[in-house]
């Protein structure tokens, strides 16, 4: 079964499409902002493991705490020297700032690293796979991603809904005037999500890097898989956000099955604009959020 | 650009409203002079700056209906790319496989534009804010990718203008002049009258406070809509002047984020909401396209990171920084008071700068 194989293969993809889409639907979340480079930080941390990797030629797959330390870092100060002052200026000036990081770092990328493909060399992970039978292989690979995207969303509802610091973002996330009069240092829990956000990236970065090849334009592509996700899932929902991610990686796979490879993306737009135009809150929408 | 709109008495106080200072019309003098310059150029001004003006108005008409869909109606659109694109393609289904005069085709361009925003105006609307953006970007790609994937349209690699090939040099290149030229003074005094009237007090209250607007019976979708519609046909136009400018089209360049990016950068830099704004941001850019085009990146880096200063720091532009100092509009949008009469009354109002703003 062909079919079968897609799907599963689908499911996997989508998996990784909502490792990319948590980090999104966290920002808006907090603090209200669209971060429209979103992609292109998606970009940054392969770009980051490369470099360690031909520094010191160990596996990518060690490069993955360091690259999330470094994003952190990157994304507590992105957030605390540059957006949070425009976080209420409305969301129009979030988005012309964010574009323009966008397009700022999509051509530093250019003039650091060219725009030839690179790939993060795993050694022979990347070709390994589970034979379940003779039309159906799972890659260990993609099945890995797929794992890592759960234990993330699970992980990150517990830090949401269990600890002291979630429960701060959710307040800011709610009314960030009352948060603010409650004690809460509003600033550094906007650099605080900002910073968790570029960390889930950082893993789906450097984990994309090994899966596929990569160049600094992948990020307008990666940051409308994320959003597309988050919009067909439903903002506000984690696990929304996952199955937004699966519909459309497993839109893509069977696109691909059933119009051929040249149609696969426009297979997974087309499904969500469908979505969009018939339930523009999402499929597992929590709340009206504006 | 004319003043003194009505005076009005009204017991001891006597008022009019301006919308035109004096200086104006003199600017407007100077203004048609410059038109007149702009209408002639390519009788004295050779060849190369021709066509560098050609990428120049293409810009700023591209800029000024950006801008009136940020500035007056709060749209924030990063897919005009998919509008530019369906132009130029169109322009080449047109000259070359209908055979319709080129010159002519560009029009058609414009139709297919306002064709393709309103199914397009009807899906993004239902998302807000910073999200309707992104929603704008995914239809562009939509669109990118049919026409990659078409064969007829020669799919990756694109198509010959063949028809504005085979043109006269000197014909194409003034032909393609006066259609930038066009664009560009029918967006400006389309965008001018638009916001004169009634219409565009609606588009302006919108931007404003679109709840507010919408609760003083300002039909927020329909006047977005408009807005949607006139910025798809006029970048379509565009993008078919650029087809037979470059005689070659193709999706990646056709399609690409570069096109709304400069609008973005351009018009940020210059004074969102303002018709002044986007030409200061055009005049800039080319200055810095001339200086720095030959470093690549660079000048891509050094704009972006321009826009983002001015955003954070001085969110109204240059020419909103300007306008702002010196209270003066060459293109006078505001409604001012004046107080004619002299009772006690009346002075204080003046003493308190009456001035309602538009």
């Amino acid at each position: 079964m062909d079919w079968l194989n897609q799907g599963v293969q689908g499911i996997l993809l989508g998996g990784h499409f909502a490792l990319f889409a948590v980090g999104l639907a966290l920002v808006f979340g907090t603090m209200r902002l669209v971060n429209l480079a979103h992609g292109d930080l998606t970009i940054v941390p392969a770009y980051v493991a490369l470099l360690m990797i031909n520094a010191i030629h160990f596996s990518p797959f060690y490069s993955i705490p360091i690259t999330m330390a470094i994003m952190f870092v990157v994304g507590y100060l992105l957030q605390r020297g540059l957006l949070n002052r425009v976080v209420q200026s409305g969301d129009v000036v979030g988005v012309i700032l964010t574009f323009g990081i966008s397009i700022v770092i999509q051509n530093a990328l250019l003039l650091g690293f060219t725009a030839d493909n690179e790939r993060l060399k795993a050694g022979t992970i990347d070709s390994l796979s589970i034979r379940i039978n003779e039309n159906l292989a799972i890659g260990w690979l993609p099945l890995i991603i797929f794992l890592v995207a759960l234990v993330v969303i699970i992980g990150l509802q517990l830090f949401l809904n269990r600890t002291k610091m979630g429960r701060a973002f959710r307040a800011v996330s709610d009314d960030q005037e009352a948060a603010r009069l409650m004690g809460i240092n509003t600033k550094h829990i906007w650099a605080m999500a900002m910073g968790v956000a570029l960390v889930i990236v950082a893993i789906g970065g450097v984990m994309r890097g090994i899966r596929t090849t990569f160049d600094p334009s992948f990020g307008s592509l990666s940051l409308i898989y994320a959003f597309e996700a988050v919009i067909i899932g439903g903002m506000g929902s984690g696990w929304g956000t996952l199955l937004g991610g699966i519909i459309l990686g497993l839109s893509q796979t069977l696109g691909a099955r059933a119009f051929g490879p040249p149609w696969s993306i426009l297979t997974g737009h087309v499904v969500f604009l469908i979505i969009l135009a018939l339930r523009p809150q999402g499929l597992l929408a929590k709340t009206v959020t504006s | 650009m004319k003043a003194a709109t009505s005076a009005t008495a009204s017991g001891d106080r006597q008022f009019s409203v301006h919308v035109a200072s004096r200086v104006n019309q003199v600017v407007l003098g100077v203004g048609i002079i410059i038109v007149v310059f702009f209408i002639l150029f390519p009788f004295f001004g050779g060849t190369p700056m021709t066509r560098r003006l050609v990428d120049f108005l293409s810009l700023l008409a591209l800029s000024q209906l950006w801008n009136l869909m940020l500035g007056y109606a709060g749209l924030i659109s990063v897919g005009q790319q998919g509008y530019i694109g369906m132009g130029a393609y169109t322009l080449w289904l047109f000259a070359d496989v209908l055979h319709v005069h080129p010159f002519v085709g560009v029009i058609f361009a414009a139709f297919v534009g306002a064709i393709i925003a309103l199914p397009s105006a009807a899906l993004v609307f239902k998302l807000k804010g910073g999200y309707l953006a992104i929603g704008t970007w995914v239809l562009a790609e939509v669109l990118k990718t049919v026409v990659a994937n078409i064969k007829q349209t020669g799919g990756g690699s694109g198509v010959t203008v063949v028809a504005a090939r085979d043109m006269e040099v000197s014909v194409r290149i003034q032909g393609t002049y006066w259609w930038a030229l066009g664009a560009t003074l029918i967006a400006i005094v389309v965008t001018y009258l638009l916001l004169r009237s009634r219409t565009g007090l609606a588009l302006k209250a919108i931007r404003d406070n679109d709840l507010a607007a919408e609760s003083c019976g300002v039909n927020l979708w329909r006047t977005r809509l408009y807005t949607f519609v006139i910025a798809g046909a006029g970048c379509a136009l565009v993008g078919a002047i650029s087809a037979i400018h470059v005689l070659f089209v193709q999706p990646a360049a056709a399609f690409n984020i570069n096109w709304t990016a400069y609008l973005v950068f351009i018009t940020v830099i210059g004074g969102v909401g303002t018709i002044e704004g986007p030409i200061i941001g055009t005049i800039i850019y080319f200055v810095l396209r001339e200086t720095t085009a030959k470093y690549g990146e660079w000048y891509f880096i050094v704009l972006g990171l321009l826009a983002i200063v001015v955003t954070v720091w001085s969110p109204r532009g240059i020419y909103g920084y300007i306008a702002q100092k010196t209270n003066f509009y060459v293109f006078p949008l505001q409604r001012k008071l004046r107080i004619v009469g002299r009772t006690a009354a009346s002075q204080e109002i003046a003493a308190e700068g009456g001035e309602v703003a538009g």
